[in-house]
């Protein structure tokens, strides 16, 4: 017997089987509808409280997600600023040490150039010259009328010569001394010259050290904020880490791609050392070995840059006392060395494994073997190639040294970028969840309405027969009014 | 007692790798080739075709990989038969020696060889099926340069299942004979033929005439 068949009230007439069906269904339906509708509310209720705990659970956890964060922020901030004031002192430091360095030097240039200005400058003072002692008794001998006498008046004429002869001379004297000054003041002109440049240069130590106490004031009012954990100092905090974290990803997908080409240069020849058909977990050895190499030099790099103090993401190297730190730049650095000129003779290997790699194939490709031999033209300038692999085996270890820089500013970074991603994650899946509370909050409603469409025939009839006891009808209106606020206001709370 | 507790754990866990690493047993990334020469009547003039074949296989071969080539003729099912066979080293560079003996023996093999009587393609796969799971590669392979048409001298069986499971078998270069241009359906009929057999055998079954498209014969 088929399900049809079970089906079937009335057999032979499924249209009617389907009619007395639906009634039963409907006097079912509406036999349960109160408690159906108070289930149904009821699940809505259920569901949108249950998600808006959750949602609020996410909130907090959000909250609590964006404190930390902050607290992260503003202690790399802190440490960053302090880092560079402390630079930045450093640097002055400096400067003042060689300043005052100079300082004795200067001073002692400028008494010298001061004590040869002074000197040729009293040399050069204008000293009037004497007249003769005589010069007022002749003036006065002058004076006396001649009253013609002819001997007087030759005298007095030859005192008139002698005078102007004087005169003359006295001139002379003073034009030469004039211009014995003019040239010792036109010695003095490099010596002003020097007077000037030394107090440029001071002037220029004074202005380095001004901008730089400006900087610190800077930095410190910037370090205040931080102290203060104000607003603006956490936005500008948390746009500066992203950019961080983009210039980082940046420069480490460009060592990526350095490393990308390290690893074929060295891949090759490792399948001599360690053959080209094992497998370290489905991985063939020769590469997971060349990847090693790779890794042992950037670990390497890490450590030389951490001794040096460059990047600070061990506190252990950092905390060394110097001379271990020293010890461990020189091991670190030879490591290095010997690693780059392992990798320089590996890349002259790969080179001579592809010739004969090329040498193999054209002999197959010819059906003479000897028709393989010689290289042409291009065999005469191989040496370049070779020359540019061995240079990039050797340089590229270095050079993946540096990706410890960026490798610290994204660790940093990242750990802000990844708070804020959480932070909106959590804050977008409250939203969501609020949002399916209250759809299923309207939900339940919709269904409570769709139910009663279903059974609209009895509804239907239920009104009919209490049309008919208007008293009756009242009780059953207020009655329902009362059902349906008392639920309302269940569903609101 | 955490740390006490998770260093040996880490060691062990490293040993445990370091062995699974170190393991002998397969051989899952080798490929196994075995290429059957026909050399009877006027195939035996076509073998530089066969060279070139070779010399393409060589190519294509990575350290590691076995390679043998046969012959076809009236028993084919011998070692004797076997003209050159080569398990290449780890090595590439010694792996690069070894292809380029490998093709001077062949290069011996095609100057002095005398065509066959007969045709024993059976005898020679079923020596190929020996020595490819002696050789145990990942892939097996077999190459037949034969126009497929098996000639047995009287008394030998060669109504025998083929054990070809894993296996895949290529046809190279089958040529058309002249009473196949008569009927064609000769030719049609031989290669079904082969490939009921081989599938039935378990394994798969395809076919190559032109030379040029060689690239996909090996697979990837």
């Amino acid at each position: 017997m088929s399900v049809s068949d079970l089906l079937s009230i009335v057999p032979g007439h499924a249209a009617l089987s389907v009619a007395l069906w639906l009634i039963v269904g409907s006097i079912l339906l509406y036999m349960a509808r109160q408690p159906a509708h108070r289930a149904i509310l009821s699940l809505g209720n259920i569901l949108h409280r249950g998600l808006r705990i959750a949602a609020q659970s996410l909130l907090k956890a959000e909250a609590q997600l964006s404190l930390r964060n902050r607290e992260v922020l503003l202690a790399a901030g802190r440490e960053a600023t302090e880092r560079i004031v402390e630079r930045e002192f450093d640097r002055i430091g400096a400067a003042v040490t060689r300043g005052m360095s100079e300082f004795p030097a200067l001073k002692r240039e400028v008494s010298e150039e001061i004590t040869k200005i002074e000197e040729e400058h009293q040399q050069s003072s204008e000293v009037p010259p004497t007249p003769p002692a005589w010069h007022k008794a002749v003036e006065a001998v002058a004076k006396i009328p001649s009253s013609g006498d002819s001997m007087v008046a030759g005298v007095l004429a030859e005192i008139h010569k002698s005078m102007v002869k004087a005169q003359d001379k006295t001139v002379d004297e003073y034009r030469k001394s004039s211009h014995k000054r003019h040239e010792l003041l036109a010695k003095m002109l490099p010596h002003w010259r020097r007077l000037e440049q030394v107090t440029e240069r001071m002037d220029k130590n004074v202005a380095g050290l001004l901008d730089r106490s400006k900087s610190i004031d800077r930095h410190m009012q910037d370090h205040e904020e931080i102290l203060k954990g104000t607003d603006r100092a956490v936005q500008m905090l948390s746009s500066s880490s992203i950019t961080q974290f983009f210039i980082a990803a940046l420069v480490l997908a460009i060592a990526v791609g350095g490393a990308i080409i390290n690893f074929h240069l060295i891949m090759r020849p490792m399948q001599e050392m360690v053959g080209g058909n094992s497998y370290i977990m489905g991985f063939k050895t020769a590469n997971v070995a060349a990847l090693v190499i790779i890794f042992v030099e950037m670990a390497m790099g890490l450590f030389l840059m951490e001794s040096m103090r460059i990047t600070r993401l061990f506190p252990v190297i950092n905390a060394l006392d110097d001379k271990k730190r020293v010890k461990m730049i020189w091991a670190t650095f030879v490591m290095l060395f010997i690693l780059a000129s392992i990798e320089a003779s590996l890349a002259y290997m790969r080179d001579i494994l592809s010739q004969d790699d090329a040498a193999l194939l054209a002999s197959l490709a010819s059906q003479h073997a000897a028709a393989a031999a010689g290289g042409g033209a291009a065999a005469g300038s191989r040496w370049i190639t070779t020359a540019a692999q061995m240079g990039m085996g050797f340089i590229l270890p270095f050079a993946l040294t540096f990706v410890a820089i960026p490798l610290e500013s994204f660790i940093h970074s990242l750990r802000t970028v990844l708070g804020i991603i959480g932070s909106y994650v959590l804050n977008a899946l409250a939203v969501t969840l609020r949002a399916i509370g209250n759809m299923s909050r309207f939900a339940g409603r919709a269904l409570v309405q769709v139910y009663d469409l279903l059974i609209f025939a009895p509804l239907w009839v239920e009104r009919q027969l209490k049309g008919r006891t208007p008293g009756r009808e009242k009780e059953e209106v207020h009655a329902f009014a009362g059902d349906s606020s008392m639920k309302l206001s269940q569903v609101g709370r | 007692m955490k740390r006490i507790f998770g260093l040996p754990a880490i060691a062990g866990l490293l040993v445990a790798l370091l062995l699974g690493a170190c393991s002998d047993e397969a051989t899952p990334h080798t490929r196994g080739v075995y290429m059957l020469l026909d050399t009877s009547g006027t195939y035996a003039h076509q073998l530089d075709h066969a060279q070139r074949i070779i010399n393409f296989t060589l190519a294509k071969l990575n350290p590691g990989d076995s390679f043998a080539v046969a012959r076809v003729d009236t028993g084919s099912f011998s070692e004797k038969n076997i003209i050159v066979k080569m398990t290449f080293d780890d090595r590439p560079s010694v792996a690069n020696e070894q292809k380029r003996r490998f093709r001077e023996i062949v290069d011996d093999f095609v100057k002095n060889v005398r065509p066959s009587a007969y045709t024993d393609i059976t005898g020679g796969v079923l020596q190929a099926i020996e020595w490819l799971n002696e050789v145990n590669p990942g892939r097996k392979t077999i190459l037949i340069f034969s126009d497929m048409k098996e000639d047995l001298k009287k008394g030998y069986v060669r109504n025998i299942p083929l054990q070809l499971n894993g296996f895949e078998v290529v046809a190279l270069n089958v040529t058309k004979l002249r009473s196949d241009n008569f009927d064609p359906r000769e030719y049609m009929g031989r290669l079904d033929a082969w490939q009921k057999k081989v599938e039935a055998g378990g394994g798969t079954w395809r076919v190559i005439n032109d030379l040029q498209r060689l690239d996909g014969m090996l697979g990837n």
